[in-house]
C-alpha cells in the first residue's frame, strides 16, 4: 500500500503555515501502524521526501508500540491518537497528516514537553496517605483509573484546557478515582477534595470532548462522574 | 550541580528506578531521578504476566526456599545464590506492601493476591493484575514517588539521558557523578555524588526487533562498559516462547496465557500435535522459557505452531486475560476466544548486564546498577514472574546500598575531582546500528554455532561505535561458552559441561 504523508516539521506549530509541511511517500503493508511508518521512515539510510529532497530525521517520541506507554501520542488527521495503534487500513484515503498535540509546548516537529500533565498532579497532591483501600465493589474502576498513559489526548480536544491553566482536565478526574476511593478519611482525604474541585471541577465545561477519545479504553465520562460524586457530593 | 546534603543520583525510572528512589527518601536520603522519559513511557508498563512470590495461600505449602530453588534451577546454577535467597525471601513482603500501595491485584476470596501459575514452577506463585500487571504496579509506584517529589526528597529530571560518568581520577576507578544531556536542549548538565545507580534497562537497541521498549537502547551500558565496568553473562538472552510480529517489533502473548490454560500445539498436516504435553507430562505447557522457546523454535521449522485459548472459559478471559485479547484484536485482527494465536519465539529479556556483587555495586567504586541492566539474580535464564521481582528488590537493595556508601563516601567541595572522557565516547552511526543489530540476530539466535558466530564477530569488528563494542562481547561470550545452557544453545556443543558452571565477565 502506498500512502502520501504530510508532516509538520519545525518548532512553532501555533503559526504554521502550508510550507511548514514536508510530504513523504511511504510504500508498506497496509496493516502498518503511524508508528511503524515513522520508525522505518527514520531507519532509512537517508531520509528523502517525495520531492527528493534529503532532510533531518523526524522527532517523534515512541517506546512500547503496543498501547501500553502513550509516547506516540500525535494529531493524526486532526484527530489526537497514539501512532501505534492507527493502522493504514483505516485510512479512507491514501492520505496522512501528522502534526503534534497544539496544547503542549512544541519541542520539534512531532515532539511535544508534556510535562505540565506530571507538575499538575504533583500540584494536587496526588497520592495516599497511609495504607490503600481495596474495596472489591470499586475493584474495577480503580484498576481502569490506573490505566491512565498520560498521553494527553483527552486534554488536546478539551475546550477547556491549557498548558499553564488553573485547570487541569481530565486527567486528574481519571486519576483521581483511584485515590480518593483507596484513601482513609482523614486530612489528606479533604486536601484531595480541595484540590481536585480546584483544579478541576470548578473549571469542567461538561463538554464531555473527552469521552471515547482515550487510546487506552478509559471510560473517562464514568471516571468523572464517580470523581465528582467522591470529591464533591460527598458520596464515596 | 552540587548540593549541601549530597543526593544519590538514579538513571531510569522504570521499576527498578523508582524503587531505588523510594528506598532512598525512606532512608532519608534525597535522590535525583533522571529518566529519558517518565515513567509511564517505561518498559516496566509492558510487563504483562505478573510477579513471584510464595505467599504459600493456595494450600499447596509452598515457601521461599522452594522458590529460591525453583529460581536457581531455571538459572541453571549461574545466578549469585545468595543474592537470589535475599529476593526470594523478601518477595512475600514486596507484593504485600505493593498491595499497600494500592496495586490493583486481583484478589483471592479473603483478600488477598490471587496467585496462578507460571513456567517452571510447580505451585502457583504469580501474582498478578489481570494481564497488566506491569502497569498497574508501575501507577502505584509514581503515585508513591510523587509523594517525595512534593517534599523535595527525590527531584527528578524527565526527557534526559545518561551521557557519560564522572570519576575522581583519570584512572577510573572511583565514580564521582554523571554528565546527563537535556533530550529538548541537547544542553549537558553535571551532577556530582559519590553514588550513581543505573537503571537504564535491557540492551534491545543491540537488536531492535525485541518485545522490549524501544527507549532501552542499551546505550547507557555500552557507555559504561566503555569506561571500564564488567559485563556478566551477556549470552544468555531470553526468547520468549510466545510472541508474534507487530508494528515492525515483537509483541507479547503473556506466559499468563497458558498458566490460565492455554495450550500450544504445532499444526501437522491437519492435526494438532500437542507438542509440548506429549514431550513433558509433567509440567507441559509451563517448561520454563528457554526450554519451551527452543521447542517451538525447533517445531516451527517444519509446522506453525499456535496457542490455543479457545477453550478457556469467559470469565478467565475477561477478568484474568483480558489485556492479551485486547491486544490481539487491535494488532492482529484475531480473536483469541475463537482463533488459536500463530506464535514464535522472539527476543524478550536480557539475563546478563553490569556486573554488580550481592551489594549491587559494579566493578567501579559508587556504582550500582539494578534491574534488567544488572546481571545478578536471573543466571542462565530468567523464570517468568521474576523480572518484575528482580527489579523491586534490586532497585530497593541499589538503594540502600547507595545510601550507605554514601554515608561514608561524601564528596567534599574543593578536594574531589571530577575528570570526564567524553571525548573518548564513539557513537554508532544509524547504519550501522542497523547493520549490527541484523548481525546479532543472525548469530545469537535461539540456537547457535560456531560457525554463525565467528562470521558475526568478524562484521561486528569491522563496526565502529560503543554499541557495537558491546555486541562484540555479547558475540564473543556465546562463542567462548562452549556448552548449551539455559537460554544459550550451541547446536554444535548441546550438552551442559561441568566445566561451564560458572560465569562470563568481560572488560573492555
Amino acid at each position: 500500500m502506498k500512502v502520501r504523508v504530510k508532516i509538520f516539521r519545525g518548532n512553532n506549530f501555533n503559526e504554521r503555515s502550508p510550507k511548514d509541511y514536508q510530504i513523504f511517500e511511504y510504500t508498506g503493508d497496509e496493516k502498518a501502524s503511524v508508528a511503524q511508518l515513522l520508525y522505518e521512515l527514520n531507519s532509512t539510510d537517508e531520509l528523502v521526501d517525495a520531492d527528493g529532497n534529503k532532510c533531518e530525521k523526524i522527532s517523534w517520541e515512541c517506546s512500547c508500540f503496543v498501547k501500553k506507554c502513550g509516547a506516540c501520542a500525535m494529531r493524526i488527521n486532526g484527530v489526537p491518537r497514539t501512532a501505534c495503534s492507527f493502522f493504514l487500513y483505516e485510512l479512507k484515503d491514501r492520505e496522512l497528516t501528522l502534526e503534534p498535540l497544539s496544547k503542549f509546548p512544541l519541542v520539534k516537529d512531532l515532539t511535544v514537553d508534556r510535562s505540565f500533565i506530571f507538575e499538575s498532579l504533583k500540584n494536587i497532591s496526588l497520592w495516599l496517605e497511609g495504607k490503600a483501600g481495596h474495596s472489591p465493589e470499586t475493584h474495577e474502576f480503580r484498576y481502569g483509573s490506573a490505566k491512565c498513559l498520560m498521553c494527553g489526548c483527552c486534554l488536546e480536544v478539551c475546550p477547556n484546557f491549557r498548558v499553564g491553566g488553573k485547570f487541569t482536565g481530565a486527567v486528574t478526574p481519571v486519576n483521581m478515582f483511584r485515590i480518593l476511593d483507596g484513601q482513609e478519611k482523614n486530612d489528606h482525604r479533604k486536601d484531595l477534595k480541595r484540590s481536585y474541585s480546584k483544579s478541576y471541577y470548578e473549571g469542567c465545561g461538561k463538554s464531555l470532548s473527552c469521552r471515547d477519545i482515550c487510546p487506552a479504553g478509559i471510560p473517562v465520562d464514568d471516571l468523572i462522574a464517580r470523581s465528582n460524586a467522591a470529591a464533591v457530593w460527598g458520596r464515596g | 550541580m552540587r548540593t549541601d546534603k549530597e543526593k544519590i543520583l538514579i538513571t531510569g525510572s522504570g521499576l527498578a528506578g523508582l524503587s531505588a528512589a523510594l528506598e532512598c527518601a525512606l532512608n532519608g536520603k534525597e535522590s535525583i531521578l533522571i529518566s529519558s522519559a517518565p515513567s509511564q513511557r517505561a518498559q516496566s508498563v509492558m510487563a504483562e504476566g505478573g510477579i513471584n512470590a510464595a505467599l504459600d495461600t493456595k494450600g499447596e505449602s509452598d515457601s521461599p526456599e522452594e522458590h529460591f530453588q525453583d529460581t536457581l534451577k531455571a538459572g541453571c546454577f549461574l545466578a549469585d545464590a545468595r543474592a537470589v535467597r535475599g529476593m526470594t525471601e523478601a518477595a512475600p513482603g514486596i507484593v504485600m506492601s505493593l498491595k499497600d500501595m494500592g496495586v490493583c491485584f486481583n484478589l483471592d476470596e479473603n483478600g488477598d493476591p490471587d496467585l496462578r501459575n507460571f513456567g517452571g514452577q510447580k505451585k502457583k506463585r504469580t501474582a498478578y493484575a489481570k494481564s497488566d500487571t506491569g502497569k498497574q504496579i508501575m501507577t502505584a509506584l509514581t503515585d508513591e514517588v510523587r509523594k517525595y517529589e512534593a517534599s523535595g526528597m527525590i527531584t527528578r529530571f524527565m526527557n534526559h539521558s545518561f551521557e557519560t560518568l564522572l570519576f575522581s581520577d583519570c584512572d577510573r576507578q572511583v565514580c564521582t557523578g554523571c554528565l546527563i544531556r537535556d533530550d529538548y536542549t541537547d544542553e549537558i548538565l553535571r551532577f556530582e555524588s559519590s553514588a550513581v545507580i543505573i537503571a537504564t534497562g535491557g540492551m534491545h537497541g543491540l537488536f531492535g526487533n525485541t518485545t522490549g521498549s524501544r527507549l532501552n537502547t542499551g546505550d547507557a551500558v555500552a557507555e559504561l562498559f566503555r569506561l571500564g565496568a564488567e559485563i556478566i553473562n551477556p549470552e544468555f538472552i531470553q526468547y520468549h516462547p510466545t510472541t508474534v510480529s507487530s508494528g515492525g517489533k515483537r509483541m507479547l502473548i503473556s506466559e499468563a496465557a497458558r498458566g490460565e490454560g492455554g495450550r500450544l500445539f504445532a499444526m501437522k498436516e491437519s492435526d494438532r500435535w500437542y507438542f509440548m504435553e506429549e514431550k513433558y507430562p509433567e509440567l507441559g505447557n509451563l517448561m520454563p522459557r528457554d526450554i519451551t522457546a527452543r521447542e517451538i523454535w525447533r517445531t516451527g521449522k517444519k509446522y506453525p505452531v499456535f496457542l490455543d485459548m479457545t477453550h478457556l472459559p469467559d470469565d478467565i478471559m475477561e477478568n484474568k486475560l483480558s489485556g492479551i485479547v485486547e491486544d490481539c484484536i487491535t494488532y492482529l485482527n484475531l480473536n483469541p476466544r475463537k482463533e488459536p494465536i500463530p506464535v514464535e519465539p522472539g527476543i524478550h529479556y536480557f539475563m546478563g548486564g553490569l556486573n554488580a556483587g550481592r551489594n549491587h555495586m559494579t566493578n567501579i567504586q559508587g556504582l550500582f546498577a539494578a534491574g534488567e541492566c544488572c546481571g545478578l539474580y536471573h543466571g542462565a535464564n530468567r523464570l517468568g514472574g521474576n523480572s518484575l521481582l528482580g527489579a523491586v528488590y534490586g532497585g530497593r537493595m541499589a538503594g540502600k546500598n547507595a545510601c550507605d556508601y554514601s554515608e561514608h563516601n561524601t564528596l567534599t567541595a574543593g578536594s574531589d575531582s571530577f575528570y570526564d572522557d567524553l571525548s573518548g565516547k564513539c557513537t554508532i552511526s544509524d547504519k550501522d546500528r542497523v547493520l549490527l543489530q541484523n548481525t546479532l540476530n543472525k548469530c545469537m539466535g535461539v540456537v547457535r554455532s560456531e560457525k554463525e558466530l565467528q562470521e558475526g564477530l568478524e562484521i561486528i569488528r569491522g563496526i565502529e561505535g560503543d554499541a557495537a563494542r558491546l555486541g562484540e562481547a555479547l558475540c564473543a561470550a556465546a562463542l567462548e561458552r562452549r556448552e548449551s545452557r539455559g537460554a544459550h544453545f550451541r547446536e554444535d556443543y548441546p550438552d551442559t559441561r561441568e566445566s561451564f558452571c560458572k560465569s562470563t565477565v568481560l572488560r573492555r
